[in-house]
């Protein structure tokens, strides 16, 4: 791990479905005043400026100029960061690294997405080989309902299982006044939901929503000058080994597996259940939230559907798992990721309103996109 | 703050209707950083990957082209712009102490897209997209503000594109070394005046990559023969709509350049060649202005002198520029890469004489908003 | 020996990008849009704090980052800072046929150029300097093409 960096502020757009009040450069000047607010900073503050989202759900060229009027970027350094799912990961990794090189000390990363805006599957299925993979492909929910049912046959993992993520995360969102669907939601509920995709239903799988999110990073002394209690970046490992969907891994989840491994590494992490006092996680169908728990070295293959029986990521659990309800709660894709490091962030800065985690200390972030890859950031109360 | 270093470039010929697909984009001009750079693919510690989702018809242009560059367990991201930024963003990641080595690529087809609709698309789609500007429409207002701000002639502009094209003819890679004259650049298809067809850079395939590596590395990777140093670099962006500023006024690039110039200690009397952002001919000299190496308005004169000619005080463009290659994306590494190759006395018939410092300049964005500054040397 | 890439017969697919779009114009251009559909007026708004006007409106002050609460009428006429003749076809994208003239307009009242069309005269007669006011299409439907055009102040 390199220089040290911390979070020093947070912003967030109330997400929904459609904001219909906002166009997208407005939802960003909603994120972006509201971080600045958070931090306690003026926009004169802010030394370089990183922003991202996916090209296609709006079909806007240039995006990093575009958005000027609302990032506040005029006359300052700027550069767009894309990378599909896990775009807003890469953002928050890229303000990190502006950060950390010594060049900027004060950075504000911001993604956002107006998903409204199109028709988000049409648009996700151009990021297959449009040779090789394109016309079979069926969206983003295909591969994710396919690789549970592999679970499913291989652990004994129950569609139950995946329901009662579901519930956990909805619940949740019931305490964060951002997310964009907060409705209260029991086992029922979800296994009576219309199947999408066997053994995905309706309620195990996330929106798509319009909604922005900023982040501010500052290098370990303006961090410390300017914030009283940063949130610390102890580790930031990316995996994104696969291009065609043809040669994933089914069984299980070999970037998550292998990238968080290799955060933990850097991080000193030895017993991540323990250890971590939350995780935000990039969980875009509740299924995910079962299988993956294997993949993130919180217990042996197929032991999952174990720990989720006994309510170890409930709020008063062993690791409480997507206070601010998750990806199933809100999901404006060019952000997603980077609302993750922003409520871990929160949450150690003690921010978190009525979704705060009582004492955390270190906290896991994911994200997650493309072709089944991973992104992890390890946060911490302490410097690293 | 440590130096890092560029220590191997890999590019392709530039032309159009390449019949690789991006990844064999990618993996040609990665093989050839590494096979330069004297090193193998497991010393590469983090790969940055330059594309953009529109010029490739793809959502998420990286998936396309990680495994031909070698990112396979391995931390990689995406820059959406020029190559310049990437390698800024290439850079920084070193410099943070993460990763000792970077390997940067780009990739473009031009030939597979439609340019003008795809440039039409960095128009705002609440006001002025309707209007149907692209990159040709909008520029051609900023050359005529250019002109009438400083009494500027048509003629001036095209002895840029006869320096470019001829400059091409010593650079095996160039798409379009060309023997013209002013009158051919005059009597060429007006697009939309004041710029003609050999005003505009074409539409151009290629690819290009190199290797960045922080000095302790580079020290251990490199032979002294393949190293130059990034020695300065800076990164500004103006305001959005054409409306809100005076086009002809490079308050951005000054910006940038003026931090790349601090970073390397140096001044624009300094510098020995440039690689400059040609993308329509006027813009080489407003953006030579920009760059501080004349007075506003004084960089036309300078080009009739003869001062930015291969002969010239201050070769400019000594690769043939964009207007002899334009593989939007590639094309700022693409800069850097010829820096590189001329800082090593690599460059052949091209070659400027005792170069020891040089200066790259990329743009994203129209009418040259958002700006990139590089400075180079031994 | 031959390479085997020689002898093959290379094939190209064909493919476009269908993805229908709806942008919300959000609250402060649905503003303006709706005066100029409805009202037959050009606003612009202005930076409480550094007093510049802008125009098409803008959610914040570029130079302040202050929120722009003041509205400001415009006569709708301003001078030429620069212009094209565009003489090439995009019939995709394009407003109307080649020749056409596009402009940007320093307009009264305000500190920035509007671009749009000039029409109303011949292409080579526009010059740099030349006062122009805006034309309002008779049916408006809220977008930026509500203005017809600008033609030379007579």
């Amino acid at each position: 791990m390199g220089n040290r960096v911390g979070v020093i502020g947070v912003g967030q757009t109330h997400h929904a479905s459609k904001r219909l009040d906002a166009s997208g450069v407005e939802l960003i000047a909603e994120a972006v005043t509201r971080a600045l607010d958070d931090a306690e900073l003026s926009i004169d503050q802010i030394d370089a400026v990183v922003i991202g989202n996916m090209d296609h759900f709006e079909n806007i060229n240039y995006v990093d100029n575009w958005a000027t009027d609302g990032l506040g970027s005029f006359m300052k350094p700027v550069f767009k960061v894309t990378t599909g799912g896990t775009t807003g990961t890469t953002v928050g990794m890229c303000g990190y690294y502006h950060a950390a090189s010594g060049l900027f000390d004060v950075v504000l990363a911001v993604g956002w997405e107006k998903n409204s805006e199109s028709d988000t599957q049409a648009a996700i299925a151009t990021c297959a080989n449009p040779v090789l993979e394109r016309d079979p492909f069926a969206g983003a929910i295909g591969p994710l309902a396919t690789e549970y049912s592999m679970y499913m046959k291989a652990y004994g993992a129950t569609e139950e299982d995946a329901a009662l993520v579901a519930a956990r995360d909805r619940n949740n969102a019931l305490n964060n006044p951002y997310a964009h669907n907060r409705m209260a939601c029991t086992v029922e509920d979800v296994m009576k939901s219309p199947m999408l995709s066997y053994p995905i239903k309706f309620l195990d799988m996330c929106p798509r929503s319009d909604g922005s999110c900023a982040v501010i990073f500052a290098s370990e002394e303006k961090a410390k000058k300017l914030c009283p209690k940063p949130a610390w970046v102890h580790a930031s490992v990316v995996r994104h080994d696969y291009t065609h969907f043809g040669d994933l891994e089914w069984q299980w989840m070999p970037t998550l597996e292998t990238g968080s491994a290799a955060a933990y590494k850097i991080a000193g992490i030895t017993d991540p259940l323990n250890e971590f006092d939350v995780a935000e996680l990039y969980l875009p169908a509740s299924t995910c939230g079962v299988k993956w728990m294997d993949s993130l070295w919180f217990c042996d293959k197929g032991g999952a559907p174990d720990l989720i029986r006994k309510n170890t990521f409930d709020m008063d659990g062993v690791l409480p798992i997507n206070p601010s309800g998750g990806v199933i709660s809100t999901n404006p894709i060019g952000a997603t990721a980077l609302i993750r490091i922003g409520e871990a962030a929160w949450q150690i800065m003690g921010k978190a309103g009525e979704r705060q985690v009582p004492d955390v200390n270190k906290a896991l972030v994911t994200g997650f996109g493309g072709c089944s890859w991973s992104d992890i950031m390890i946060l911490g109360a302490d410097l690293p | 703050m440590e130096r890092v270093a560029v220590i191997g470039v890999g590019q392709t010929k530039y032309e159009q209707g390449k019949r690789e697909t991006f990844s064999e984009l990618v993996f040609e001009v990665a093989t050839r950083a590494l096979e330069d750079a004297g090193m193998d693919i497991t010393k590469i510690d983090n790969v940055v990957s330059v594309s953009s989702d529109f010029w490739d018809g793809r959502t998420i242009s990286s998936m396309a082209i990680q495994d031909a560059a070698g990112a396979y367990g391995k931390d990689i991201t995406t820059v959406e712009g020029d190559g310049t930024f990437g390698a800024l963003y290439g850079m920084m990641r070193i410099l943070s102490g993460s990763f000792g080595t970077t390997l940067v690529v780009s990739h473009h087809k031009g030939s597979e897209s439609n340019m003008n609709g795809i440039t039409n698309t960095s128009f705002d789609p609440l006001v002025e997209r309707k209007l149907g500007l692209d990159a040709v429409s909008s520029a051609a207002l900023q050359a005529r503000r250019y002109m009438s701000k400083y009494g500027l002639l048509e003629e001036q502009f095209a002895l840029v594109s006869v320096k470019n094209h001829g400059n091409a003819k010593r650079n095996p890679l160039a798409m379009l070394p060309m023997d013209i004259t002013v009158e051919d650049v005059m009597n060429s298809p007006m697009l939309a005046t004041p710029l003609k067809k050999l005003d505009c850079s074409p539409v151009t395939d290629g690819a290009c990559a190199m290797v960045l590596a922080a000095e302790r590395e580079a020290k251990k990777l490199s032979t002294l023969a393949k190293r130059v140093w990034l020695k300065g670099v800076g990164h500004c962006t103006d305001a959005y709509r054409l409306g809100d500023r005076d086009l002809a006024d490079t308050r951005a690039l000054k910006d940038a350049a003026r931090r790349a110039y601090d970073m390397a200690g140096v001044g624009p009397a300094d510098i020995d060649l440039a690689e400059v952002y040609d993308a329509f001919s006027y813009m080489e000299l407003l953006w030579l202005e920009g760059l501080g190496f004349c007075d506003d308005g004084m960089a036309a004169e300078y080009m009739e002198r003869g001062v930015y000619d291969f002969d010239g005080d201050l070769p400019v463009n000594p690769s043939g520029g964009r207007l002899s290659a334009n593989p939007v994306q590639v094309a700022g590494l693409a800069e850097m890469a010829e820096c590189v190759l001329q800082l090593r006395g690599e460059a052949g018939e091209r070659q400027v004489e005792g170069a020891e410092i040089a200066l790259a300049h990329g743009i994203n964005g129209m009418c040259g908003q958002s700006h990139c500054v590089w400075i180079l040397g031994r | 020996m031959t390479d085997w890439k020689d002898e093959v017969e290379e094939i190209v697919f064909e493919g476009k990008i269908a993805v229908p779009y709806t942008w919300t114009v959000g609250s402060t251009l649905s503003k303006w849009y709706g005066e100029l559909r409805d009202n037959a007026k050009i606003w612009g708004n202005r930076c409480p704090s550094c007093g510049r006007v802008f125009v098409p409106p803008k959610i914040k002050c570029i130079e302040c980052y202050k929120d722009l609460s003041d509205w400001v009428m415009l006569p709708g006429t301003g001078t030429i800072e620069t212009y094209t003749v565009v003489h090439y076809e995009e019939p995709d994208f394009h407003p109307k046929k080649a020749p056409f003239v596009y402009g940007i307009i320093k307009m009264d009242g305000a500190d920035t150029g509007l671009v749009h069309l000039i029409d109303e005269v011949e292409p080579e007669r526009v010059k740099v300097g030349m006062r122009v006011e805006a034309v309002l299409a008779e049916e408006r439907e809220g977008t930026i093409m509500d203005i017809k055009h600008f033609r030379p102040i007579a």
